[in-house]
């Protein structure tokens, strides 16, 4: 009885929402035109996982809603993008700019925690919207949380509880932990480890390794030393890549397991499946899920000359449904928008159905995957075979745990 | 002695090898950076670039070139490209310095500097809008996959190549520079260019050679690499700064300085990364809390997350008991 009073009461304030967005409808999409920035790693070490690759998604979506509507919008949709350096401050300039005097009215994508967490409070205070696809901490949707952003495509949470899991699962119950030593790699290895444990598997240690790093020999053979199963790779980019390489040169795979805990499908085509082969992994998308990844997905590689990763199908997803939202109440203004966004599910490639959750979390699938060997790879980008779907509602971090303050106010 | 240590005897011989290893890759990248001080006197901030174009050559010989020019069965191996590519690199290097550096050398250090600190970011770029920033593989040349089960450690048959290779050239250079005819003129030329181009010397011609030579060591040290490490626009960058530490720390210009304090380095490098010093400390000081906290500053130094501090703390500590670094020679 409950649950069906929220229910009912979730409809009234959607309903509410809706209603205020028709009534703000008046006022129209300022300046008529919706403003699009993708700021995002251009240079540096994102740049192939985000990057260029995140502009393209957001034109496509920006296609794809034109072709939607006919050119029926009555606005104009503009797009701008900037390179942040996976650098906050720069981030936070670039988005004030924008915000304050280019007339911005959202920005996508955000790869690298720093720079989300930079750019999200400023949003918030100026009343514009912050998509999130490329950044993974779960602070994002927890301690720093707000109500204009949405994170979009992924998080650490996701990327432990589907990793860590389905190893301990198959066998590999004695962790090691290789970390990058920094915020990112000390949160990863945390929730990695209490998914192990919970799972029934033990952790034997951890070595730290300084960020970024080149060799990984000598902490790999700590890691060799240590005796466990599965030496858990709590790193990311290069820093994971050659660690995989270095294990494999030295004869630590196959006798112990590798599992990287945060790896893109641009990583495991850089390695290819002769040393990555074997590896499982969680994403949040693959380009050859269905019909529809795959179409998608061939359009960005015509362009791109590169498959799409989970940041690119995300970053084009969450644009689609923003201007999908902005059409619908007419508006940009982003109290209405974002009220829309939450009210209505996703409906597209990436995440069919999915929704937004109080705390921005979107709740989607995720997939556990497990990377081809050559034998069965047949083509430089075919390298995952789908070994689980893991269903929305267990995926993510439950909202029972959540530290947002929209979550834990309403207690 | 395995108790006190924490960590097997064995253990810790194998963190030694490896710091060999990278030790050996420090030598020959850092000779050739004090070869081209110690005579151009320019500090060549374009080697890790240098060093990167050595690997993507070796790549494109490998995997694309074929391709390129309509050829698919036209393959540059890893044997030619030990070769090749410190020639293509080479000749880049001159170019450079015929056009643009020659221009500097009666300037301000800080001038070439920048010259040459432009020049790597302007290839990198390239690179990276060529290639992408994940990196590409590059397979262990067939005669030396594998390796050999040393008992304490499995040795990869490529390693134990590096390590003979690099110590060979360095060697080699070594020998050429301080030992041989050719090799006083070089120095001479340091000294004194002008009373050498009067004895009838081409003095102009022997810096660029020798530009070129150390632009190529660098790029031999990328070939090295490219099997190691994943091959990416970026690699040199990532090394560069301890390479300059050690050039440093060795004494600015000096050859053999370079040398053994890069194998020095890597060697320091890898007990940090074992952790060994730090566990000692911690059984040391285990009686006394007090003791083990005044002295807890220094241990964080020597756990395996400083390992990439540590060579500068040794900067440090070398700049200020001898300035101009442990081989170098005040003027």
């Amino acid at each position: 009885m409950k649950k069906v009073i929220k229910q009912v009461a979730a409809i009234g304030a959607a309903g509410a929402l809706l209603a205020a967005g028709v009534a703000f409808s008046q006022a129209k999409v300022s300046d008529g035109i919706v403003k699009i920035g993708v700021l995002t790693d251009l240079s540096g070490l994102y740049s192939d996982l985000a990057g260029p690759g995140s502009v393209l998604a957001a034109q496509m979506a920006i296609d794809d809603f034109r072709a939607e509507t006919k050119g029926g919008a009555p606005f104009k949709i503009e797009i701008v993008s900037a390179d942040h350096l996976n650098k906050g401050d720069i981030a936070a300039n670039r988005a004030r700019e924008w915000f304050e005097r280019d007339n911005v009215d959202m920005i996508a994508d955000l790869v690298t925690t720093s720079t989300a967490l930079a750019v999200m409070p400023i949003a918030q205070k100026l009343g514009k919207i912050t998509i999130v696809s490329g950044a993974a901490s779960t602070l994002i949707t927890n301690e720093q949380c707000t109500e204009n952003n949405v994170h979009w495509t992924y998080d650490t949470y996701a990327l432990a509880n589907g990793t860590g899991r389905a190893v301990v699962k198959q066998g590999g119950d004695s962790w090691y932990f290789l970390t990058a030593d920094y915020a990112f790699g000390h949160s990863l290895e945390k929730d990695t480890g209490a998914v192990v444990q919970a799972s029934g598997g033990k952790v034997l240690g951890a070595v730290r390794h300084p960020f970024p790093g080149t060799d990984f020999s000598s902490f790999l053979l700590k890691a060799q030393a240590s005796g466990a199963k599965v030496i858990g790779l709590a790193n990311a980019g290069t820093d994971t890549t050659n660690s995989i390489r270095q294990a494999s040169e030295f004869g630590i795979t196959p006798k112990q397991q590798l599992a990287g805990l945060l790896m893109f499908v641009s990583d495991v085509h850089s390695l290819g499946p002769k040393v990555a082969g074997g590896m499982y992994l969680t994403e949040t998308f693959y380009w050859d899920l269905n019909e529809q990844t795959r179409a998608w997905s061939k359009r960005f590689f015509d362009k791109q000359k590169r498959m799409p990763t989970m940041v690119h199908a995300g970053v084009y997803s969450g644009v689609l449904h923003y201007l999908r939202s902005v059409a619908a109440t007419g508006t940009d203004d982003a109290k209405a928008v974002m009220g829309r966004m939450r009210a209505t599910p996703v409906n597209d490639f990436f995440a069919p159905g999915a929704r937004i959750r109080e705390d921005g979390r979107l709740i989607k699938d995720a997939y556990l995957f497990q990377v081809k060997t050559p034998a069965e790879s047949k083509g430089p980008w075919d390298l995952y075979h789908l070994r689980q779907t893991i269903p929305a509602d267990q995926a993510w971090q439950p909202l029972a745990d959540s530290r947002c303050a929209l979550v834990t106010k309403k207690k | 002695m395995a108790e006190l240590l924490g960590i097997t005897p064995q253990a810790l011989f194998g963190q030694l090898l490896v710091g060999l290893i990278n030790g050996s890759f420090y030598a020959i990248l850092s000779l050739g950076l004090a070869i081209i001080f110690g005579l151009l006197n320019i500090i060549n901030f374009t080697h890790g670039a240098q060093y990167m174009m050595g690997a993507f050559i070796a790549w494109i010989g490998f995997y694309k070139l074929g391709e390129w020019v309509g050829n698919p069965d036209l393959v540059v191996n890893y044997w030619w490209s030990l070769l090749l590519a410190p020639l293509a690199v080479g000749a880049f290097g001159i170019l450079i310095e015929k056009t643009l550096l020659k221009r500097l050398y009666h300037l301000d250090h800080l001038y070439g500097l920048l010259l040459t600190f432009g020049i790597a970011l302007i290839c990198e770029g390239l690179f990276r809008t060529w290639f992408g920033i994940s990196g590409l593989r590059y397979d262990v040349p067939a005669q030396l996959t594998g390796g050999q089960n040393l008992g304490f450690m499995f040795m990869p048959n490529y390693r134990a190549w590096v390590v003979v290779a690099s110590l060979a050239v360095c060697f080699v250079t070594w020998f050429v520079i301080e030992r041989t005819k050719l090799g006083s003129y070089l120095r001479a030329g340091t000294e004194n260019p002008r009373l050498l181009q009067a004895f009838g010397i081409n003095v102009p011609l022997m810096i660029t050679l020798t530009y070129g030579y150390g632009v190529a060591l660098a790029a031999f040290a990328g070939v090295l690499a490219a099997p190691i490490f994943q091959v990416n626009p970026l690699m040199g960058s990532n090394l560069i700064i301890v390479v300059f530490a050690v050039v440093v720390i060795g004494g600015m210009g000096s050859i053999a300085g370079a040398i053994v304090t890069g194998v020095g380095l890597g060697l320091i490098e890898g007990v940090v990364k074992s952790g060994v010093i730090a566990t000692v400390i911690d059984k040391a000081t285990s009686g006394s809390p007090i003791v083990a906290q005044a002295i807890y500053p220094v241990k964080l130094l020597f756990q395996p997350e400083a390992s990439a501090v540590i060579i500068f703390v040794v900067m440090v500590i070398v700049l200020l008991v001898r300035p101009a670094g442990l081989f170098g020679r005040e003027k």
